[in-house]
């Protein structure tokens, strides 16, 4: 096919067709792009717009891998204990030391002999341990390893917790993924009060149910006169300041079945919930066996009640009672029914853009963009005459590709993608220039048969014209790598920009050009 | 017109960049000195991005004065507060304060407690709060992605071409990096990932711009085996001289429109590409290619004579001992 290989040829038409086909999304008035069937919608659809162009609310959450080793090690203390004492080893002084990663169960043992043995115990009660002794002071503490292992699962339970809390307020389209080690990247398309949705993922919501440990005093307690098997736990604000509890849970809060809120004698907000089978056999036998002591409920580390049980309650159910309004009874039980977070999370960063915003943004993108591809129009007419439409219309298959190719892999497209896109454009004409300024030389030295003159320009370009686009995508590489948000879109248009520009700087030009001394045989070509 | 364009872009122009040279070096000299003063004694004016804080886009529905917008926020005894009207109409401000602890921590308080003085009529555009540790990963993030692309560059252009041309393009994309960083230190350019973003692409194009000049360093070596190498230098910048204009004013064109169009946001983007252009296509010719005269090219380029060029350059030499054929040879065939 006119000096063409099919191959390359037919690549070019279908790509171009392919271009056409899926930017066309983007073109279409929204009441008739409603109107196709759904089915095709899924594939066949405009480029996403980032939340800088859409408006809506972006959440950065920071998992609190601190707290999360703290609470691993203090149940892990807790088995220590328990261990030793099995073992009949003497020791004294355990607790959780350090801060962060550097956190680590420490005790001195009496009888500094014991070690051997001790190391033993400990390595055999959990997988990811490490034991080591100066003198007689033990530490234990989980492997680097271990701890990536459980920051990991922390944090891939959280997004869990996350999108099933988001999911419960009837967000639209929220997206909720992993960033970087321990951070969770929550993205609410639309949402402009992100307010609601930062109250609920402020508390972990962590729920168990203890037995009050009746006969050790607040008093004593608080001097250290505490049972091992006890411990002291705050009170929320309007109860006793203090209680003394039992360590050992009766239920734990991954047991909730249902969660709801209602009203008891018509005044008082409460939370009626439903436990899972295991969990309802545990609080049957658990109430069954201690009726007429109290059962603490404790969130998050703090007492909210302390019911006494009046009876057995076989079934499972029970009412939670606290100070609640009915807003915040609601939002407990919107936390039980999705789970306790494994750590608590913070907002370490926080974007907001309204729809007016983001609207305006659109606005001039798109004014901007029209009007600098037209300028650049005019520009490559104004240089190149006739052969400089060939480029022109090469640019506009650039374009739509890169539209059709950010639709299809689900890239969102952002403000800065948007001066990506522009930039791309503008840049892309570099290409063209380097075939064309070759083809000038050409027949600067005289050689005017038409396709040894394109030909020529082509192929002496192509060193160029490669290197130095390759070059540019191990920059857009390094923006997608470093980004988050508009700028990681940025990248991405930028790189694929790339792409679309070698294609049809090269292919789609040469192809129109070739097939134009097909039709038309021009005796020569000028410049 | 296209006649008028094409008559003065025609003509490959003799430039003799390297008898210049030195007052090349001395400019760039001076402006790297003033860059790097510059960074050092002023700094640069980080946003929210790199800084952290809060910062609250508003818009009121009369047109008012910043300073009344902050008589308002009076009470809140906020820190750094900087109230910033943008627009020409006078009803949209940026709100910022910066980002001690403190203040994110209250972030959601300080927020309703703005809105609630602000009264209801005043529609937020746009509300963002970066907290401390962030900004400061993403300066480390920033440095650390700048050295990796510089890196990355350099090794694909030395497998591509020789290691001297990865050494000297190091260091014009260094001087490029540091000059644009310097601009925005002087002019006070508000420091965001945006304006990152512009730098990063702004390394790509400026690398680009370089490329193209050491490809035809390289295609000349091939061709004219006995040409000094100044000569041959020269030549190739002027050879490509037409083409690095074309793509600039094709690139510039596209940036004053957004300058102008693209809004706020994308402002200092164009701003910083748009002077980067200049100091890219600088660095190239006055740095990278002249650089190239301290590294015996010949013994680098003679290595493969194999390469696609070694035909086209067979070709020339044939070519040009052969009279010139007339431009419209009636026994030609038409395609060949």
């Amino acid at each position: 096919m006119f000096g063409y290989s099919k191959l390359k040829a037919w690549t070019v038409i279908v790509v171009s067709v392919f271009g056409l086909l899926f930017s066309l999304p983007n073109f279409l008035p929204e009441s008739v792009y409603k109107q196709v069937p759904e089915g095709i919608r899924k594939v066949w659809h405009p480029v996403t717009l980032g939340l800088d162009l859409s408006g809506g609310s972006y959440l950065l959450l920071q998992v609190d891998t601190g707290a999360l080793y703290k609470e691993q090690l203090t149940s892990l203390a807790d088995s220590v204990r328990t261990a030793l004492v099995d073992r009949k080893v003497r020791f004294s002084g355990l607790k959780v030391e350090g801060e962060g990663k550097e956190q680590y169960v420490s005790f001195k043992l009496l009888n500094s002999g014991d070690y051997s043995k001790v190391r033993e115990t400990v390595l055999r009660l959990e997988n990811g341990l490490q034991v080591s002794s100066s003198g007689a002071a033990v530490s234990v503490s989980y492997t680097p390893a271990a701890l990536i292992q459980m920051t990991n699962a922390a944090v891939e339970q959280s997004i869990d917790i996350v999108r099933r809390r988001i999911d419960e307020l009837g967000t639209k389209e929220p997206s909720i993924q992993q960033e970087g080690e321990d951070r969770i990247r929550v993205q609410l398309p639309g949402v402009q009060e992100p307010g609601e949705v930062k109250a609920l993922l402020g508390k972990t919501a962590k729920m168990t149910f203890h037995l009050v440990d009746e006969e050790t005093s607040v008093y004593d307690a608080q001097r250290g006169k505490i049972a091992p098997d006890s411990m002291l736990v705050p009170g929320d604000d309007m109860n006793e300041a203090f209680y003394v509890l039992k360590r050992a849970s009766v239920v734990g809060g991954d047991q909730f079945q249902t969660a709801n809120a209602s009203f008891q004698n018509g005044t008082e907000a409460v939370v009626n919930f439903q436990f899972k089978q295991a969990g309802a056999r545990k609080f049957s036998v658990a109430t069954r066996d201690n009726i007429g002591k109290r059962l603490a409920i404790v969130l998050d580390g703090k007492v909210i009640s302390a019911p006494s049980i009046q009876s057995h309650i076989p079934g499972g159910s029970g009412v939670i009672t606290g100070n609640f309004t009915i807003d915040s009874a609601k939002e407990l039980a919107l936390m039980l029914r999705s789970g306790a977070l494994p750590a608590p999370l913070s907002v370490v960063e926080e974007k907001v853009v309204g729809p007016g915003l983001g609207a305006d943004s659109i606005e001039a993108g798109f004014l901007s963009c029209m009007i600098g591809v037209v300028l650049v129009f005019a520009f490559v007419f104004l240089v190149y005459g006739k052969m400089g439409t060939f480029a022109n219309i090469a640019l506009i298959f650039n374009g739509l590709l890169l539209l059709a190719i950010l639709g299809l892999f689900n890239a969102t497209l952002t403000l800065p993608g948007v001066a990506g896109i522009a930039l791309t454009i503008g840049m892309a004409v570099d290409s063209n220039i380097l075939v064309f300024e070759r083809m000038r030389e050409e027949l600067k030295m005289g050689r005017t048969a038409p396709l040894n003159v394109i030909n020529a320009g082509f192929e002496n370009s192509f060193t160029a014209i490669l290197d130095s686009q390759l070059t540019t995508l191990f920059a857009a590489f390094v923006l997608y790598w470093l980004g988050s948000g508009p700028v990681k879109g940025f990248g991405v248009t930028l790189g694929i920009g790339i792409l679309t520009t070698m294609f049809t700087a090269i292919m789609v030009t040469k192809f129109l050009m070739l097939a134009w001394l097909k039709i038309r045989k021009p005796k020569e070509i000028t410049l | 017109m296209t006649k008028i364009m094409n008559s003065f872009l025609e003509k490959t122009p003799h430039i003799d960049f390297i008898k210049i040279r030195w007052y090349g070096f001395i400019l760039a000299l001076l402006v790297f000195a003033g860059s790097i003063f510059s960074l050092w004694t002023k700094g640069l004016d980080y946003g929210i991005d790199f800084k952290g804080g809060l910062l609250i886009e508003i818009q009121t529905p009369a047109p008012t004065q910043a300073a009344d917008v902050r008589v308002k926020l009076d009470s809140l005894n906020l820190e750094d507060l900087t109230i910033q009207s943008i627009g020409q109409e006078g009803t949209s401000f940026l709100i910022y304060t910066t980002g001690t602890k403190q203040v994110v921590q209250t972030e959601m308080e300080t927020y309703n407690q703005v809105k609630e003085l602000l009264g209801e009529e005043v529609a937020f555009r746009r509300v963002e709060m970066v907290g401390p540790t962030i900004g400061q990963e993403l300066i480390k993030k920033s440095i650390m992605a700048t050295a990796l692309a510089i890196l990355a560059i350099c090794i694909y252009i030395a497998v591509r071409f020789e290691w001297p041309f990865a050494l000297t393009s190091m260091v014009g994309l260094t001087f490029v990096m540091t000059v644009i960083v310097g601009f925005c230190s002087v002019f006070g350019i508000d420091f965001n990932m945006t304006i990152v973003a512009a730098i990063m692409s702004l390394a790509g194009y400026s690398v680009n711009d370089t490329v193209v000049t050491f490809d035809r360093v390289r295609d000349n070596l091939k061709k004219y085996h006995r040409m000094p190498i100044d000569e041959l230098l020269n030549k190739a910048i002027n050879e490509t001289l037409s083409r690095t204009l074309l793509t600039s004013l094709s690139t510039i064109l596209m940036l004053v429109v957004l300058l102008f169009f693209g809004g706020e946001t994308l402002f200092g983007f164009s701003l910083v590409f748009l002077v980067g252009i200049f100091i890219g296509t600088y660095a190239s010719i006055f740095i990278a290619v002249q650089l190239l005269r301290l590294f015996d090219l010949r013994k680098i380029g003679s290595k493969d004579d194999e390469g696609p060029y070694a035909a086209a350059a067979v070709y020339e030499k044939e070519a040009k001992k052969l009279p010139l054929q007339p431009s419209s040879c009636g026994s030609c065939p038409k395609n060949r």
